[in-house]
């Protein structure tokens, strides 16, 4: 197994799907305003996929590049968490989803800004700044709703009680991140979880929201078993590439 | 039942938020511009979308966001008398003096 092209994956699938997902939302957004904010975040998502996807090509050394990567595997040979996958629902669920994934890509990129491959750690550090920014936009959010009307509380409340369980699979370990650990270049991502369940419990605490406790986790993203959201999502995102795998700008 | 609003919001504010009018300074050394205007629920949500909606192409260092209905503008019925005065006075144009190259921005 090629532990570097499978970790590479992860982290490029991640961005990948969710950067899909939010740009779903453009011209659905609540407000324009708003919309271009959650299609910005969705551009910066595919901004690192394709610096992660890119490398993980030439760790696996077979020639993919980017584009072939990201058009031409199917649901099965993707490697992202589950909980980037789960629909983007109402505006709610949308925020709560990038909340997670933000609190978590935050610890990521600070812990890969130091990896002793200086590509990687150069991606991660940019990718900071990015990620900084999109905490700061759906965690204002998740107090915003939370903390509002009647109907906005008990709606993300719902989000997050449907939503946490699919976070789990984000902290997924096994001998690939045991190995990119091990010998400097990647992280295990049960290291930075305390800091996360931190980050979660005190968004909670200022959004007067209650944090399920011991959720029932789903995994399996990693290993490439999905549900049958990606499927939908890959065809969508897959299909005019392979109609026309020549089809250039 | 009633729907639950925050206090203190005119109508048109609980159906729209409210607007905001947007400043950016591109560079050290020069002064806030205003750019354009947007909607927000708070100052905070504000900044946020001014930087997603203004500053995409690089073109900030910093933002101010002030709330429109905090600003005070002239009457256009005044401006002849606000503005026609100072017609002829052509004297406090800078034109008359030759500029250094190292002076920029001015």
């Amino acid at each position: 197994m090629n532990a570097r092209f499978e970790y590479l994956l992860r982290l490029g699938d991640d961005a990948l799907i969710l950067g899909q997902q939010l740009g779903l939302w453009t011209g659905h957004g609540p407000v324009l305003e708003e919309d271009i904010a959650l299609t910005n975040i969705g551009l910066d998502q595919i901004g690192q996929a394709r610096a992660w996807l890119t490398l993980a090509g030439k760790a696996e050394g077979a020639g993919r590049d980017e584009d072939k990567l990201a058009y031409f595997r199917d649901q099965s040979g993707f490697r992202n968490a589950l909980l980037c996958e789960r629909p983007n629902g109402h505006f709610g669920d949308t925020i709560v989803r990038q909340f997670l994934f933000d609190a978590y890509a935050v610890c990521l990129h600070a812990a890969l800004s130091g990896s002793s491959d200086a590509e990687m750690a150069a991606i991660a550090r940019k990718s900071a700044k990015e990620s900084a920014y999109h905490l700061r936009h759906s965690r204002a959010w998740m107090v915003r709703l939370g903390d509002g009307t009647e109907e906005s509380h008990s709606k993300v409340q719902q989000s997050l009680n449907d939503l946490l369980p699919y976070a789990g699979d984000l902290f997924h370990s096994d001998a690939v991140t045991e190995q990119a650990a091990g010998e400097g270049w990647g992280a295990d991502p049960a290291a930075f979880r305390p800091a996360w369940d931190t980050a979660v419990d005190e968004m909670c605490a200022e959004a007067c929201l209650t944090r399920p406790e011991s959720v029932p986790e789903q995994v399996g993203g990693r290993e490439g078993r999905h549900t049958e959201q990606l499927s939908f999502l890959l065809a969508e995102m897959q299909v005019l590439p392979r109609t026309y795998p020549d089809a250039q700008w | 039942m009633p729907i639950l609003q925050p206090p203190n919001l005119s109508i048109v504010e609980k159906q729209h938020w409210p607007l905001w009018e947007i400043f950016i300074r591109s560079r050290q050394g020069l002064s806030h511009r205003h750019v354009g205007s947007l909607h927000a629920a708070d100052a905070e949500m504000a900044v946020e979308n001014a930087r997603d909606v203004y500053t995409r192409r690089q073109e900030g260092a910093s933002i101010w966001v002030v709330p429109a209905s905090a600003i005070t503008a002239s009457s256009p019925d005044e401006k002849e008398v606000l503005f026609d005065p100072a017609d002829d006075k052509v004297y406090r144009h800078p034109t008359f003096y030759d500029l250094p190259d190292e002076v920029k921005n001015m």
